[in-house]
């Protein structure tokens, strides 16, 4: 239901974005079909490497089913690490969850719920303390010794041991023990009953390690998954080479190239001359021109990231009142700053849940564009001319948004300046750490993350009331049922309080040759899962 | 002449220690903590002071600063804090790549100058000279990172004759390699070129309305034949001034267009780590960038002392 697809096949068109773009406009209009540069080969010839260009000969020489093909995709952000026990950031587990590591149980891109991985079937006691895993039989790491309970349980004790240090271990703080019952039945107790335990359990704190594995994880990975960890080129690509082992299907690429771009140019264009075969994040949706039309598969889906305008609700701030805050939501017409600064791309949620959550409601009605209404509240609250600072990230929809925001909100009187703070580190310090903001645009693009980011008086987005912080709580607790239930009362709360106005949905914007099949559509998993990819 | 050297020497060292101090103390200054970005926006206070520790942020600045130092002066400035891989090799790596793509811009813009700079003095009073001259006026105007991207966006974009971007071991793949070179070099070497032949063309105008080149000329050379024997080497002065100092910026003016052409080198590496606020990094890659320009600032003021007899003599 989520994934809208689009392919386009006609002749290759030619970019647009760049500024001087526009100088040359007149030279060409038809660089044509013609072959990569190199002279290699072309789309769809489905030779054994399309990397004609040198530097991409390694095919793989262990094939043990699917092809000996070699697929070049192109991404943004470069891993620092490999370990993303002690390193945060999306680009580890994009790289190496479900792909080098797997987890007891995944996520279902299609449908958003949870389905067996490495675990084939689970069961919860009548308590909901106790979880019971079954574990498939037969799996091996890559270093070649087997996959047990005794791995699964280490890999989650370790979660709350000092070993693990990023915030996020956090989420297994539920965990009381994990112990391995016999060879292929793990059992977890929990310290309460609790919904996010499983959810959890997909991303990277449930990934599965090898006992003996774990010395040298920045420079290493050992796991289960359908590739393996090949090579790293600092500063331009990794390689993952498929598993000889791997105990499900084997994938179709025997090598896969993940090559980084700095640039976002600079990943089109490799993209535009035939340098790789997918583009995994298109960076800014103006950029898709350059594709549409062209020989290429354009493909949007969804993700987790809600772009949220924070408000700065702290005593002494202008937005601790809360009919300025409704004001704020009233004055954004969010359609028309979706078109204007995304190109129309994404969704529009109005509270911190994307449709892909079970507990999803439109709440885009809550706060409809009203500009006469704001105001209105404005004149109410006598605070005409307001100087808010609207502390940005540099990053391409903050920036791009930003100054919609600083116009619509301008438009009905307040004065907004707009800040813009390198990203993450200085923007981390000022808005995130000392809070020296009003408002800020952000995507939160964590699965799940409603509590985290408005469960906390604390946590930068200052809202975090008893009343939401109750919700959560019951929610966790309580049935399934009693989830969503909760869950949606939080997500109302959320909105009508103001606590925050929720931008838009960022789409998944994906490019492709023509006959690259199995692309994860949505992205709302940490991993960028290319076990499926092939080429038609 | 050796005393001057030495003179030259000193202050090469004394600027060495003071950038030193800069390059540190910037970096202290510098918002955002190393360790919360390693750890990520949710992290407590308790982990993002143990991690400090770990990376040693938590020592007097003096003995950090001290530390530093006797890493770099024993050329092992340390291992970055986290990939944990060791800033040596990489930087040598990555320096590799970057001094590559300068010298070849150099040698380029050097190669385009010289004969264009000379030809538009001696053709200074007419058309083709004056074209030439308003061009070079034209081209010192125009970035390098926008030339850039004009080029990929035809020869690699449109026409298909080269990649548009990456980099090859020239030893594993000498075709793919120079492909890969070939748009980066032309991009920094275009406005260095035309830089350099507007002073090569003044630096001659000023030769040929010398005394000594009239009374050349009077003994019956020819004007090309007079300039050639008498005129060059006086040129050469300010000339090789200007490439000291042009070669500086070109290793500075290469961080961008690594960028722009994804190439691996030192630039590349120096965003890469400014971003992750891999301190000790941004430090060493710095101060190797700061050397390298005050190292050719010296051997600049060196090579007078070889081309022009007359500073070789008195002492200042």
């Amino acid at each position: 239901m989520m994934g809208r697809m689009r392919t386009s096949t006609t002749t290759r068109s030619l970019v647009a974005a760049v500024a001087a773009t526009a100088l040359l406009a007149g030279c060409n209009a038809g660089a044509g079909t013609s072959g990569s540069p190199d002279g290699g080969s072309e789309d769809g010839s489905g030779s054994a490497d399309e990397g004609g260009d040198g530097d991409a000969g390694q095919t793989g020489g262990t094939a043990s089913g699917g092809s000996d093909e070699t697929v070049r995709v192109g991404l943004v952000a470069e891993p620092a690490s490999l370990d993303f026990t002690t390193t945060d950031g999306a680009a580890i587990p994009q790289l190496l969850l479900d792909n080098v590591y797997e987890t007891l149980v995944t996520v279902d891109v299609e449908t958003g719920e949870i389905v067996p991985a490495l675990a084939t079937d689970w069961e919860v006691s009548e308590d909901r303390l106790t979880y019971t895993f079954t574990l498939e039989e037969g799996v091996t790491f890559s270093d070649g010794s087997e996959f047990t309970a005794e791995d699964a349980a280490f890999s989650l004790e370790r979660v709350s041991s000092d070993a693990w240090t990023i915030s996020l271990k956090s989420q297994l703080d539920v965990v009381e023990s994990a112990e391995a019952v016999d060879d292929t039945t793990l059992e977890v107790t929990l310290s309460r009953p609790s919904n996010s335990f499983l959810y959890a359990l997909t991303t990277r704190v449930g990934a599965m390690f090898d006992t003996e594995g774990v010395d040298n994880l920045a420079e290493e990975a050992v796991g289960t998954g359908p590739y393996t960890f090949g090579t790293w080129d600092r500063g331009s690509q990794i390689t993952l080479e498929r598993n000889p082992d791997y105990h499900g299907e084997a994938p179709y690429f025997a090598t896969v190239e993940m090559r980084y771009f700095q640039d976002a140019n600079a990943l089109n264009n490799a993209m535009l001359t035939d340098a790789i075969d997918v583009v995994s994040t298109v960076q800014a949706p103006e950029s898709l021109a350059e594709f549409e039309g062209g020989d290429f598969q354009i493909v949007e889906g969804t993700t987790n990231g809600e772009v949220v305008l924070s408000m700065n609700q702290q005593e002494g701030n202008p937005l601790a009142d809360p009919a300025l805050r409704e004001a704020v939501r009233h004055a954004i017409d969010h359609q028309a700053l979706l078109d204007t600064c995304w190109a129309g791309r994404g969704e529009l949620i109005g509270s911190m849940v994307p449709p892909t959550d079970p507990w999803y409601e439109d709440r885009t009605g809550d706060f409809p564009f009203d500009a006469a209404r704001a105001e209105e509240l404005i004149a109410e609250a006598g605070a005409e001319g307001t100087e808010l600072r609207l502390r940005i990230p540099t990053l391409p929809y903050a920036v791009s948004c930003g100054t919609v925001v600083e116009s619509m909100l301008e438009d009905v009187g307040l004065e907004v300046t707009i800040d813009e703070l390198e990203f993450p580190a200085a923007w981390l310090e000022t808005v995130f750490t000392t809070k020296d903001f009003d408002m800020s645009i952000v995507a939160h693009v964590e699965p799940r993350d409603m509590a985290n980011v408005f469960g906390s008086p604390d946590y930068y987005t200052t809202y975090g009331t008893e009343q939401v912080q109750t919700l959560f709580e019951e929610a966790d607790t309580g049935t399934e049922e009693e989830q969503v239930t909760k869950l949606q009362e939080a997500a109302a709360l959320i909105s009508e309080d103001a606590a925050a106005d929720f931008l838009f949905l960022l789409p998944n914007l994906m490019v492709a040759d023509p006959d690259i099949t199995g692309l994860p559509t949505n992205a709302i998993k940490e991993s960028f899962d290319l076990g499926d990819l092939a080429r038609e | 002449m050796v005393l001057r050297l030495l003179h030259r020497a000193m202050v090469f060292v004394l600027s060495v220690l003071a950038a030193s101090v800069l390059v540190f103390a910037f970096m202290r200054v510098l918002p955002g903590d190393p360790a919360r970005v390693a750890l990520g926006i949710n992290a407590s206070d308790a982990s993002v002071a143990a991690l400090r520790e770990q990376f040693g942020l938590d020592r007097p600045v003096v003995v950090q600063y001290l530390d530093w130092m006797r890493g770099m002066l024993t050329l092992d400035p340390g291992i970055e804090f986290i990939s944990k891989a060791a800033i040596g090799p990489q930087i040598a790596d990555r320096l590799q790549v970057t001094l590559i793509l300068v010298t070849t811009s150099m040698i380029l813009a050097v190669l385009v100058a010289v004969p264009v700079g000379i030809w538009m003095a001696v053709r200074h009073r007419h058309v083709d000279g004056v074209v030439m001259s308003a061009a070079s006026q034209v081209g010192v105007a125009i970035p390098a990172f926008l030339a850039g991207i004009v080029l990929i966006s035809v020869f690699a974009v449109r026409l298909r004759w080269v990649p548009s971007g990456g980099w090859a071991v020239p030893a594993q793949d000498p075709v793919g390699f120079l492909q890969r070179l070939v748009l980066p070099s032309i991009a920094l070497a275009g406005v260095q070129a035309a830089v350099l032949a507007r002073y090569v063309r003044s630096a001659v105008l000023d030769v040929l309305r010398e005394d000594y080149l009239r009374t050349a000329r009077a003994k019956g050379l020819r004007p090309v034949q007079a300039l050639w024997r008498h005129g060059l080497r006086n040129a050469a002065v300010p000339v090789v001034t200007v490439l000291g100092l042009q070669l500086a910026t070109l290793l500075v003016g290469a961080v961008v267009i690594e960028r722009v052409f994804v190439i691996p080198g030192l630039g590349s590496l120096l965003l890469d780590s400014v971003a992750q606020r891999e301190i000790l990094t941004v430090q060493t890659v710095v101060m190797v960038l700061v050397v390298a320009t005050l190292l050719i600032t010296f051997l600049v003021d060196a090579l007078y002392l070889l081309i022009d007899p007359r500073l070789r003599t008195g002492s200042r």
